[in-house]
């Protein structure tokens, strides 16, 4: 069964989320704050938590706080921001502090699950891997073992940034709009949420390249989308 | 905006040209050179006329004396009756003793000159004669001659013995003012070089001064133009203590009192808009808990009792319907705030209407006629949400069947896409159609089928979004009767490609 951990301060909120998730059977830890989530995480329980579910607006830490620091500690935990602020604003800084989604309450019960499994997909490993690891210009890419490293030093990364990696890198060249990406790497299929695809390319960037203003590996396509190289 | 700037521009260019006929700095420079030219003649007038009364008066002063003690003392030594020769000689010898003047002796019908060949008749008057005649001392007038003035005094001698009776002897003498006259004259001529240079001097003067009023008038007229532009902040420096001082200070002062019931203003639309904000966000957090909740209880309704299986789905539909307006309320919200940004990319728009038709499970329920190869720089998220109105209320309430239409005009102010939705309900009343944008405005109940999918639908804020993000992208949309009845909500936005992003 699914772990996960729902970080909300407001009592009704969470015990709600928390019925609906019990009762489609996902095990389920509550915390009521930041610093209370992040003990649970370093707890000796906290590695069978397999993604959390993070409110923005917390009592002490807040949500972007809590993001980071949950990054922090493990690269690979997916991490779903729960918003009562729809602004782009908010979204856009929830994604860059490494929010893999973003939902803005209210949120019904499908919805969430949907995108709960959407982020759990993302997490497991890949079916799609082929033969060995790639070597493109330094960045060598392991499909298999889903490491990625740059001149020999390993850079972690989050499940969502992966498999955005491995998609774009599957075929060099070749350009992907926000659309084809948010289907293929999030599952989604909600129009508009292309935010998502940049805040992503966005942190991969920083990661990756040597000047994020000036990409190398991925590139952007004006108007149409991304891609991967060329080199 | 650029029309009104390039009428205003026109008009500024007329206004300039006006005011070069008929501006301050003319105005005040033909009235310094009216005031110096009248001041310059008056005065010249007034010094001329005193100064030639002066000349004049001494020299006949001088005359009327001369000729008095020349006449007396040569009187003294004259027998009357005289004959021709022995006035001649009178005449001769008053003329000898007052230099070189004619001198006129008249005794009853003798007449004697001393210079022979003077014609004397034109220059002593009538009238002159007739008041030496009457006998009361010595007479004047002056006289032109010939276009030269001359000065005639004439006298009656009278007999030396106390009673002073005349003698029936006259002496006219005549004498030459040409000199008084040149000097006068002189005068004149110095004063009206002199006029010139005054006037000169009054016009540079003038400049001068216009300089110095226009200045500050023209800096507050930059101000108050600058403050009609929308610069609150625009003020001028106030510098003496004169009316123009008063003036820019009168300026500053309600420049101040603008800016501040203008802020006080964007205060209260500001507090306005946090409080619809805040509201929405606190409702928000309680709606988040009722959705997962109501959730459940739609779950479990059918193992419910009746009655309370009613229950649990009316307020899982009415959570549905609250989270949605709250959702509108949110989002209209963030277009008063002027919180919304076009995130606009090159986008097919048929496929973007496909995406939006499918994702709503409405692509059997509408018919379309799309143009294909439609491309424009839009914000795709923005016309899912416009599209995505359209068509839910064509459906909700209009008749079936609801076609869209995707295609280009170009019109005189450039090339537009246009997305028709069309429905073959009863249409709208003109009435409706002017409000049919209005927020929470609700259109009769005939329109208003209260179709099953009606419920969750329908905050009466779905066409004002729709306005608004059509707005944003510099677009419109139009409301029309259809040609077989029903309505027409057709979108316009600009026909923009990539590189030509109006960002």
């Amino acid at each position: 069964m699914p772990h996960v951990l729902l970080i909300e301060d407001d009592a009704s909120v969470r015990d709600g989320m928390e019925l609906v998730l019990r009762r489609h059977g996902y095990g389920v830890d509550t915390a009521a704050t930041g610093e209370e989530a992040l003990a649970l995480l370093d707890s000796p329980g906290g590695g069978r938590i397999e993604l959390a579910v993070l409110d923005l607006m917390l009592p002490g830490m807040n949500g972007f706080e809590v993001c980071r620091g949950i990054r922090a500690r493990t690269a690979t935990l997916p991490v779903i921001m729960l918003t009562a602020r729809g602004d782009d604003h908010d979204i856009v800084t929830g994604l860059e502090a490494g929010a893999d989604d973003y939902v803005v309450k209210p949120v019904t019960a499908p919805v969430l699950e949907a995108r709960i499994r959407a982020a759990l997909r993302r997490a497991e490993p890949s079916g799609r891997t082929r033969a060995d690891a790639a070597d493109h210009a330094g960045l060598v890419i392991d499909r298999a073992g889903l490491t990625v490293s740059k001149h020999g030093v390993t850079v972690p990364l989050p499940p969502t940034e992966l498999r955005l990696l491995l998609e774009l890198s599957a075929s060099p060249g070749r350009v992907f709009s926000r659309e084809q990406l948010l289907a293929s790497v999030w599952d989604h299929t909600f129009l508009g949420d292309s935010r998502l695809v940049d805040a992503a390319v966005g942190r991969l960037r920083s990661k990756l390249e040597d000047v994020p203003a000036r990409p190398r590996y991925v590139q952007t396509v004006r108007g149409f989308g991304y891609r991967f190289g060329p080199l | 905006m650029s029309g009104r700037s390039a009428e205003s521009g026109r008009a500024g260019s007329a206004g300039r040209k006006r005011r070069l006929v008929g501006g301050l700095r003319t105005r005040l420079v033909v009235t310094f050179v009216v005031v110096a030219l009248v001041s310059a003649v008056t005065a010249t007038a007034l010094a001329y006329r005193d100064a030639r009364t002066a000349v004049l008066r001494r020299t006949q002063d001088a005359a009327v004396n001369d000729v008095r003690t020349r006449v007396t003392a040569v009187a003294a030594d004259f027998d009357l009756p005289p004959d021709r020769r022995s006035l001649a000689r009178f005449a001769a010898k008053v003329s000898d003793g007052l230099g070189a003047r004619i001198v006129v002796a008249r005794y009853q019908d003798l007449v004697a000159v001393s210079d022979s060949l003077a014609d004397t008749e034109g220059r002593i008057t009538a009238e002159l004669r007739a008041a030496v005649r009457a006998g009361d001392g010595a007479r004047f007038q002056r006289v032109e001659w010939r276009g030269e003035p001359y000065l005639v005094v004439g006298t009656p001698v009278t007999y030396a013995d106390g009673d002073r009776r005349t003698s029936g002897l006259e002496v006219f003498v005549i004498t030459d003012l040409r000199a008084e006259r040149d000097d006068t004259e002189a005068l004149l001529d110095s004063v009206r070089a002199g006029v010139l240079p005054v006037v000169v001097l009054a016009a540079v003067l003038a400049l001068l001064a216009a300089g110095t009023v226009l200045r500050p008038v023209r800096k507050l007229g930059r101000a108050t133009r600058g403050l009609a532009a929308g610069d609150l902040g625009s003020r001028v420096t106030v510098k003496g203590h004169d009316e123009l001082a008063d003036l820019a200070r009168t300026f500053n002062d309600t420049a101040d009192a603008l800016q501040a019931s203008d802020a006080r203003l964007r205060e209260q639309e500001a507090r306005a808009r946090r409080f619809v904000a805040d509201v929405s966000h606190e409702l928000r957090t309680p709606l988040a808990a009722m959705t997962m909740v109501a959730t459940v209880l739609e779950e479990d309704a059918d193992q419910l009792p009746p009655d309370a299986a009613r229950a649990a789905r009316t307020v899982g539909a009415e959570t549905a319907r609250l989270s949605r307006l709250v959702e509108d309320l949110m989002e209209i919200s963030r277009f008063d705030a002027h919180a919304v940004r076009l995130n606009a990319a090159e986008t097919d728009l048929a496929d973007t209407v496909r995406g939006s038709l499918a994702l709503r499970g409405w692509t059997d329920r509408v018919t379309t006629r799309l143009d294909e190869g439609v491309r424009a720089v839009v914000d795709r998220r923005r016309v899912d949400v416009i599209v995505a109105n359209l068509v839910g209320n064509a459906l909700r309430h209009g008749a079936p069947p609801v076609t869209v239409t995707l295609g280009t005009t170009a019109t005189a102010d450039g090339s537009w896409v246009t997305v028709a939705v069309a429905d073959h309900g009863p249409g709208l009343s003109p009435e409706v159609r002017e409000r049919v944008f209005d927020r929470f405005y609700k259109a009769d109940a005939a329109r208003t089928r209260g179709s099953d999918d009606d419920g969750g639908h329908g905050s009466g804020l779905g066409t004002a979004i729709a306005l608004e993000n059509a707005r944003l992208h510099g677009g419109t949309i139009d409301v029309t009767e259809g040609p077989e009845g029903g309505a027409v909500f057709t979108l316009r936005l600009p026909l923009r490609r990539t590189g030509e992003e109006a960002r």
